[in-house]
């Protein structure tokens, strides 16, 4: 597959002003008060459960959506950093916001190990090099003493944030996952909107060309690599604190597979898509569980009409009317 | 959440008057597989057992406003976690049922102790849930690994099978079963000829067969799960090896797996199961009744189901409560007579205490219905079927 096939062009035309146009503040905003009071509407776990992977296919999407570079293996660093994040908390008793910015860290350190080889395919032999490796990772977790083999990693404790507040109450860990969120989305978006963004999109639609301008191509993909890996892991961290677990459903390669049709669903390449491609999965699993085997199924008819009628994603195709970036 | 709710079924209604009454609500959560590999052996069939649970208590004559729901888990612990504090924190569940896999289980338990409520589960094998994971409010009903390694591994050895040779899949649930069957042989008095270990999920055993084949063992000892163990037999049936003389033991393995394999592919196969339809008049009776509403014969499982829902009937009625602590103090305070466990008790770990069974697989000729698949070996007292509490690494169990 050709990663220019999916990518969508609706942003190219955005103006090269700088700072963020007032339509995108205004969603932002709205976004905010909206989760602000979304505990009062929603159960919160599922709601902080939405958000985490919410902030994993926005992180995939910088990817995707910006790099061009479509990776079937971003389980590995949600997983992964899930898997150490839990171990930090669990068995060496750290504290919330250090376990996940050490998961944090080993995905990016990670992304930076395993994209600095597959960067140097493109396409298919990319996307099977990322798998490759994600497979690896899986089986590892499947191993390995620590991780607990199929048990996972459980009763992981959500301790005190900073040794002061405890965030054992939903509520309270609502809030701090609300803001490692909505923050880790916005440093997206800065990012995307960066030269090293605008450096990114050149190199997706016509690499001889950006390499021909002087810009050293392959490190910029490292970077995105990284970068996208890193968030990736920040999503996975935080939900092991949420779950108070991390087990083999987060590093399989189904959830690979999960964050691509979460992104396609909401619309590549666009801001708002992954968010809401991530809350209807998420939603369809979680309300459709008494359901069965209808709930496969059910994504299965959705993701056919969302590639029949919404090629571009729902925000896309919503971006196309009105002829907006989103 | 309303949305699970399937079917969601009153007792309470039938012939009461709507006069003010001081009745209990008690609302029970099947919460398993409905959709993948454990949906035959749990699923939909458990549910049905809670219920048919609630309508033998006779609830709705005892005070008790009985609902129960259900949910699928689709095997992932994140997603079980989920369901099970919503229905705690939301939907006023006071008891999770069955949840298989040990890690739904695992995750399930604990958040089950910290809302003091109690999780009867059945589906799940590992041992750990009495054992170093243990939490005063889990009961664990049907069987652990550990009874079932000791079920094969000790009396199939006893019973002249001497030599073994261990066909095990390659991550931490098939090392420990291994290691645990492995010990039981060995204590009785049996010798370990060899062991391979096959990648997981498998597909093509035929290399670790024919290593088995020429290690010259009595038994072949299937340290493995569902798929793998249903391919391993297949293969084994292809390769004519329970013909030849050695035969095949399940360490892990339920009637519906034996029934999808058929008499032919299966027979000689021995396994241990805490529960078979065809055990004595009351389990035919009890099975009758619930093939008439199910369809299909009831798995150990299903049975574990409608037993842990009547000892935690019990439970409420006589403490007049709902309380996890309370409750779960009943039930292990009290013992049980069971027409599908026989007597029993449950411990105070949580591990229920009942007599396992050892089964052997009927050839076709023996074999004289489609569900007429096992005769029976042995029994394994209770007693000694399951691992003792000192030294199981379980906390709260074993101070004072």
């Amino acid at each position: 597959m050709s990663v220019s096939d999916i990518q969508a062009p609706v942003n190219e035309r955005r103006p090269a002003t700088a700072g963020m146009p007032m339509l995108h503040k205004a969603i932002f905003a709205v976004l905010f008060v909206l989760l602000a009071i979304l505990p009062m509407l929603v159960y919160p776990v599922f709601a902080m459960k939405v958000m985490c992977f919410a902030l994993f296919a926005a992180a995939f999407n910088l990817l995707l959506g910006f790099g061009g570079l479509l990776s079937f293996g971003h389980a590995a660093y949600f997983g992964g950093a899930s898997y150490v994040a839990a171990h930090a908390s669990k068995v060496w008793g750290w504290t919330p916001e250090a376990s996940i910015l050490v998961g944090t860290l080993a995905a990016g350190l990670l992304g930076l190990a395993i994209g600095a080889l597959a960067i140097r395919r493109q396409g298919i032999y990319f996307a099977m090099v990322t798998l490759a490796f994600a497979q690896m990772v899986y089986f590892f977790a499947l191993q390995a003493d620590f991780t607990g083999g199929e048990d996972g990693i459980q009763s992981v404790p959500r301790g005190e944030l900073f040794g002061l507040f405890s965030v054992n109450s939903n509520e309270a860990l609502y809030y701090l996952v609300l803001a490692i969120t909505f923050g880790g989305i916005l440093f997206l978006y800065r990012i995307v909107h960066s030269p090293f963004g605008q450096v990114l999109k050149a190199i997706r639609e016509n690499e001889p060309r950006a390499i021909s301008l002087g810009y050293r191509v392959n490190r910029y993909k490292l970077m995105v690599f990284v970068l996208s890996a890193s968030f990736a892991g920040l999503a996975g961290a935080t939900k092991s604190q949420v779950f108070q677990l991390a087990s083999l459903t987060d590093v399989h390669w189904s959830m690979s597979g999960e964050v691509v049709l979460m992104t396609l669903l909401g619309g590549v390449g666009t801001v708002f898509g992954p968010i809401l491609g991530a809350t209807i999965v998420v939603t369809m699993q979680n309300y459709l569980a008494s359901m069965g085997a209808w709930v496969t199924v059910i994504q299965g008819v959705i993701f056919v009409l969302g590639v029949l009628l919404f090629r571009e994603g729902i925000i896309g195709v919503l971006s196309k009317w009105l002829k907006r970036p989103l | 959440m309303k949305k699970t709710i399937l079917g969601a079924l009153t007792v309470a209604s039938f012939g009461l008057p709507a006069m003010a009454q001081d009745n209990i609500e008690v609302t029970l959560g099947v919460l398993n597989d409905r959709s993948g590999v454990y949906a035959d052996l749990s699923g939909e069939g458990s549910v049905v057992a809670a219920r048919m649970a609630v309508e033998d208590f006779d609830a709705a004559s005892k005070g008790l406003d009985v609902e129960v729901i259900s949910a699928d888990h689709q095997n992932k612990p994140d997603i079980a976690s989920n369901i099970a504090r919503q229905w705690y924190d939301q939907d006023g569940v006071d008891a999770i049922l069955d949840v298989p896999t040990s890690s739904t289980a695992l995750a399930v338990a604990d958040i089950t102790a910290q809302a003091n409520k109690i999780l009867i589960d059945s589906g799940a094998g590992s041992t750990q849930l009495t054992g170093e994971q243990c939490q005063p409010t889990t009961i664990h009903w049907t069987y652990d690994t550990a009874a079932l390694a000791k079920g094969t591994g000790g009396a199939v050895t006893e019973a002249g099978d001497k030599k073994w040779f261990f066909l095990t899949a390659d991550y931490a649930f098939g090392h420990s079963l291994e290691e645990e069957t492995m010990k039981i042989v060995e204590e009785s008095g049996g010798e370990i000829v060899g062991s391979v270990r096959h990648p997981f999920p498998a597909t093509d055993f035929s290399s670790f067969l024919l290593q088995a084949q020429a290690s010259g063992a009595d038994v072949i000892g299937l340290a493995n799960a569902g798929g793998d163990t249903v391919n391993a037999i297949k293969q084994a049936s292809e390769f004519g090896i329970t013909q030849s003389g050695q035969s095949l033991a399940a360490l892990l393995m339920f009637i519906t797996d034996v029934h999808a394999l058929g008499a032919q592919t299966a027979q000689g196969l021995v396994l241990t199961e805490a529960f078979y339809w065809d055990h004595d008049d009351e389990t035919r009776e009890w099975s009758a009744r619930f093939e008439e509403k199910f369809g299909s014969k009831p798995t150990m499982v299903h049975a574990g189901v409608y037993s842990g829902t009547m000892h935690y009937l019990r439970a409420v009625e006589a403490t007049g409560s709902t309380d996890g602590d309370v409750v779960a103090e009943w039930m292990k305070a009290n013992e049980f007579d069971d027409p599908l466990f026989g007597e029993g008790y449950v411990r105070k770990d949580g591990r229920v205490i009942h007599d396992m069974h050892l089964y052997e697989v009927k050839t076709p000729d023996e074999s004289t219905g489609e569900w007429d698949l096992y005769k029976h070996v042995s029994t394994i007292p209770g007693e000694e079927a399951f691992l003792p509490m000192e030294g199981s690494g379980c906390a709260f169990a074993n101070e004072s």
